[in-house]
């Protein structure tokens, strides 16, 4: 009785979930269409004051951002539930954490990643300082995990309820808001001429524990949610 | 395969099986022993049970009354994972992606059986020519037959088949028993689910009676 070894086991669950990725692009596309909208009807609102776009910038990318990754946070488990592919990701004789932890990471990489690589274009119609903008994509690549993370769990202890959208974004406000309070303070801070490093030192600490809990915590909610 | 079974080893052994939801008895108590080479046939109405006894052996539902032991010892979920294979109504294929790709997944996740090739085996199954097609444009019987394949590739012990006949045409359903005289010769076990009206090549298979 051989089981395939766990390297193998992780690629073709990152290759699959990926490939899905792909075919269904437009899907892909929905979360940056949205963040690009709703950036540029910013300075229609609000006059086209530089001043003023240059305070909000940073903040408005951000919770754009991760408004948009709300948008396809729901669907994660949602298929894999539906045709039956998560019974046969619990029942495969892998650790069903890092498992989860390899689809978690390929929804990350098929959301986030194409909207981080957008946010410089987005800052830039906001007239964000140029030497701003690394700082702005560094708490990006931090917060945006860590949402996918948490995010994670909250999709997975919601799986069994019929319409989890609603209780979804209820249960994730609160989790959101040390998120953006830390990546916006370092955006402004670095804006300001302050250090910032303390703001994203404390996403890169939240970001370290959730890489090891949440997969656990998912592990164990979807367990749940199957046994109803 | 009924004269072999009183030497063959015993692989599964349910004692006092219970399950209840909220309160409400599904079914049991249900005593029953599965040796290798031996093929288990759970009959019962709609609605006896026979699905949810499936999910509690593979592990999928909490056990809520009685003993399982595998191989003589007790029923852990991490011991005999790799052991089982389940298929259930949800077929676990992925739409967007082709017969190939699917099983290719499979195998990455349960390794791969000596000797399996997934085009000899799709051949096998009746789907040479379908390889490539995402499976969405396959028809019931089709999509049936690419989760059949994963039960010629992935290297289980005991097989839970629930509803395998379903969708499936005559030469379908032969394949099925093929299928399983192949992994009972091999000592492999398998329960399988149904509501009647299935003929196995043969012999008589053991039957597990639901109570309705």
């Amino acid at each position: 009785m051989s089981s395939a070894p766990l390297s193998i086991a992780c690629a073709a669950l990152l290759r699959r979930d990926l490939t899905l990725a792909w075919r269904r692009r437009g899907d892909i596309a929905m979360p940056v269409l949205y963040a690009l909208i709703v950036t540029t009807l910013f300075p229609f609102a609000l006059g086209p004051e530089d001043a003023l776009l240059q305070r909000i910038a940073g903040g408005v990318v951000l919770v754009t951002v991760l408004l948009a990754m709300l948008l396809a946070l729901d669907a994660m488990f949602r298929s894999d539930i539906e045709d039956g592919s998560l019974e046969q990701l619990v029942l495969a004789p892998q650790p069903l954490a890092l498992m989860l932890g390899m689809k978690i990471l390929a929804h990350w990489l098929a959301t986030a990643l194409p909207l981080i690589l957008a946010a410089p274009l987005l800052a830039g119609m906001l007239h964000l300082p140029a030497p701003v903008m690394p700082v702005l994509l560094l708490a990006l690549l931090l917060a945006t995990p860590l949402l996918s993370l948490l995010g994670a769990v909250l999709v997975a202890l919601t799986a069994g309820t019929r319409r989890s959208g609603m209780l979804l974004a209820l249960m994730l406000l609160p989790l959101c808001v040390p998120v953006v309070i830390f990546a916006a303070g370092a955006v402004a801070a670095a804006q300001q001429g302050l250090p910032w490093l303390a703001p994203i030192a404390w996403l890169g600490a939240a970001l370290a524990l959730a890489l090891v809990l949440a997969p656990l915590a998912c592990a164990a909610a979807l367990r749940i949610a199957l046994d109803a | 395969m009924t004269a072999a079974t009183a030497t063959a080893p015993l692989l599964l052994e349910a004692r006092a099986l219970s399950f209840y939801r909220q309160d409400e008895p599904v079914f049991g108590p249900l005593d029953f022993r599965l040796h290798a080479g031996e093929v288990a046939l759970v009959e019962g109405d709609n609605g006896s049970g026979k699905t949810t006894l499936l999910r509690v052996l593979a592990g999928l539902l909490h056990l809520d009354e009685g003993e399982l032991r595998w191989r003589g010892s007790s029923w852990q979920r991490d011991s005999y994972s790799g052991d089982i294979l389940f298929l259930g109504h949800h077929l676990g294929l992925k739409a967007d992606l082709s017969t190939r790709e699917n099983l290719a997944v499979a195998i990455g996740l349960y390794g791969q059986r000596a000797g399996g090739n997934i085009a000899r085996v799709l051949a096998e199954i009746g789907l040479s020519g379908y390889e490539d097609e995402p499976v969405r444009r396959l028809s019931a019987g089709q999509k049936k037959r690419a989760a059949l394949t994963r039960l010629l590739l992935l290297p289980a012990t005991l097989w839970l088949l629930d509803e395998p006949y379903a969708n499936l045409d005559r030469t379908g359903i032969e394949l099925v028993n093929h299928l399983l005289e192949q992994h009972t010769a091999r000592g492999g076990a398998a329960l399988v689910t149904s509501h009647g009206a299935v003929s196995f090549l043969s012999g008589e298979p053991k039957r597990i009676r639901m109570h309705g």
